[in-house]
């Protein structure tokens, strides 16, 4: 019974061991390419990169808006009934303005992709592994990073800021929206007091948070691919743990962040 | 007739020469030295020794599970051994770190059981993905490269066909296509012909004679399919168990007497070797 419960301890910390040196080596050759590679011949394949962000960011805009004008809604009317009783309702602007800039722009917008282009990273850098078309490109002489993942990490580290900012305006015009519609707010008074709330520090707050999910959610993505082994079934379990560490992860770093930007603000 | 191993095999001519129980070919390009494998504490392969000869067509032959793609991943460099060594013209690559493998690699060429071609591009794109990676040549020429490897391989005509829209064999062609890209001094093939029909098992191995034959490549080729073996092999080596139970040309091995490769050359079935003891204690769960 001991020697189980030893021997299953064991193998747990070997294969964890084993899961983070594959991690930390999977950065270092990223941040090899992503730095090295654009000074090299062939270093950074930009038309896959330009590919990549289509499908990352261009293709996301539907969603990232449509879920961000339903954040919007929903913060100002939820506002609106608890600053109505005070008879403050024109500090709906400011409330939807800070906290969407500041938290829920980058934290959904976030959610969105690592659901949408973590889980298709994993998976497709899986089933690449499970039709030997990892092995291929080595035995070809090509690395997989460079070729896989430089790509992908561009694409999202480049467009993941970029929703942000959709995600940010579309997220505030919803609050605009029921203010205006059904608050009865003075157009130009809601404009003034969102201008005033907001300060440039709040937009750059949720960017460079933005920037962090995103090596997030692609260095998550592209380690579970890698990590992929046995066929179908491999390549499903995979996805899901790319999608949940993905999420954890990046409310792990949201709390860090706000904590930390509280502390010096 | 000469002692080889533990067992009688007939030597029939070929550039061999045999001392003690390994054979010495006279102009090896690839040579693998006590290679170890093993996945876990499984040991895969134990011991295994035997030479490429040059411009020849070399079978790694056996029965499932002895240990064939193990050992042809450790020679295309995929898979680090547990202990060994395998020159490449005498460059151990072994040793080697991965940059001075990618260099390596650009001169061997590999064709992997299910082509491994990649699904998002076209044939004529995975034909031309070395050669845009490798070499400075210009389109225009990469172009014509590539019509001229995928008409070697009968597929002309194809070229902005994607993978999932042709069949295995047309897969396995269009594989061979990009893995002669390079024009490699040595080829590696997982499996050729496995899965396919006989005909297009057929047409695959005159496809690897006429690639030795025109451009005098080094073939290296696992399989266990007994027609391919006879019709493409000069040497073969096989494996069993992990370990090396022959060493020899194709006449040789077609003479042995050996148990072992007599049972897979005859497609005759394993020993069972029955024991009670084990087999109540593998069922009941007691077996250590």
């Amino acid at each position: 019974m001991i020697h189980s419960l030893i021997g299953s301890i064991g193998k747990k910390t070997i294969s964890g061991i084993a899961d983070v040196s594959h991690a930390s080596a999977l950065i270092n050759e990223t941040v090899y390419w992503l730095f090295v590679g654009p000074f090299k011949r062939k270093g950074v394949r930009w038309a896959s990169s330009i590919h990549q962000m289509v499908l990352i960011g261009y293709q996301a805009i539907p969603i990232v808006s449509l879920i961000s004008l339903s954040v919007g809604i929903i913060m100002a009317l939820q506002a609106a009934y608890q600053l109505r009783r005070v008879g403050a309702l024109i500090y709906v602007a400011d409330l939807v303005g800070i906290s969407i800039t500041r938290e829920l722009g980058p934290l959904l917008t976030a959610i969105i992709l690592a659901g949408r282009s973590g889980s298709a990273f994993a998976a497709e850098i899986g089933s690449m592994k499970v039709t030997e078309e990892v092995d291929a490109l080595v035995a070809m002489g090509l690395n997989p990073v460079k070729f896989l993942v430089v790509p992908k990490m561009l694409g999202i580290m480049i467009m993941l800021p970029c929703l942000i900012l959709i995600a940010d305006f579309v997220g505030i015009s919803g609050g605009f929206l029921i203010a205006v519609g059904s608050l009865n707010l003075n157009f130009e008074r809601y404009l003034t007091q969102t201008v005033n709330a907001l300060v440039l520090t709040d937009v750059l707050t949720g960017l460079i948070k933005g920037l962090v999910f995103a090596l997030i959610i692609g260095f998550v993505g592209c380690h579970e691919g890698f990590s992929v082994d046995g066929g179908a079934e491999g390549v499903g379990l995979r996805t899901t743990r790319s999608v949940v560490t993905g999420i954890f992860l990046i409310i792990l770093a949201d709390c860090f962040f706000t904590v930390l930007f509280y502390v010096f603000s | 007739m000469l002692l080889y191993g533990s067992f009688l095999c007939v030597q029939l001519g070929g550039i061999g020469v045999r001392i003690g129980r390994s054979k010495i070919v006279s102009d090896p390009i690839v040579q693998v030295l006590e290679l170890v494998a093993q996945y876990g504490d499984l040991r895969v392969l134990e011991g295994v020794s035997f030479e490429i000869p040059n411009g020849s067509v070399t079978v790694i032959a056996g029965s499932s599970g002895c240990g064939k793609t193990t050992l042809l991943r450790h020679m295309i460099g995929l898979l680090k051994p547990t202990a060994g060594r395998i020159l490449l013209r005498g460059e151990d690559i072994v040793a080697m770190s991965e940059r001075e493998l990618s260099r390596i690699r650009t001169r061997q060429g590999v064709l992997f059981q299910g082509a491994g071609l990649l699904n998002s591009l076209t044939l004529a794109d995975n034909v031309a993905l070395p050669l845009r990676e490798h070499t400075e040549l210009r389109e225009s020429t990469i172009e014509i490269m590539t019509r001229m490897k995928l008409e070697l391989v009968g597929l002309l005509g194809f070229e902005n066909f994607l993978p999932s829209q042709i069949s295995g064999g047309m897969r396995k062609r269009a594989g061979l296509a990009r893995a002669i890209a390079m024009d490699p001094e040595i080829l590696y093939f997982d499996e050729p012909t496995a899965g396919l029909d006989p005909v297009t098992s057929a047409e695959i191995d005159e496809l690897i004679l006429k690639l030795k034959r025109t451009f005098r490549m080094t073939i290296v080729a696992v399989t266990h399919e007994l027609p391919s073996i006879k019709n493409i092999a000069d040497w073969v080596v096989m494996l069993d168990q992990g370990k090396v139970v022959f060493f020899g040309t194709l006449q040789e091995i077609l003479a042995c007497e050996d148990p072992t490769v007599r049972r897979f050359l005859d497609r005759q079935p394993g020993e069972v070797v029955y024991d009670s003891q084990r087999y109540i204690e593998a069922i009941t769960g007691t077996n250590p």
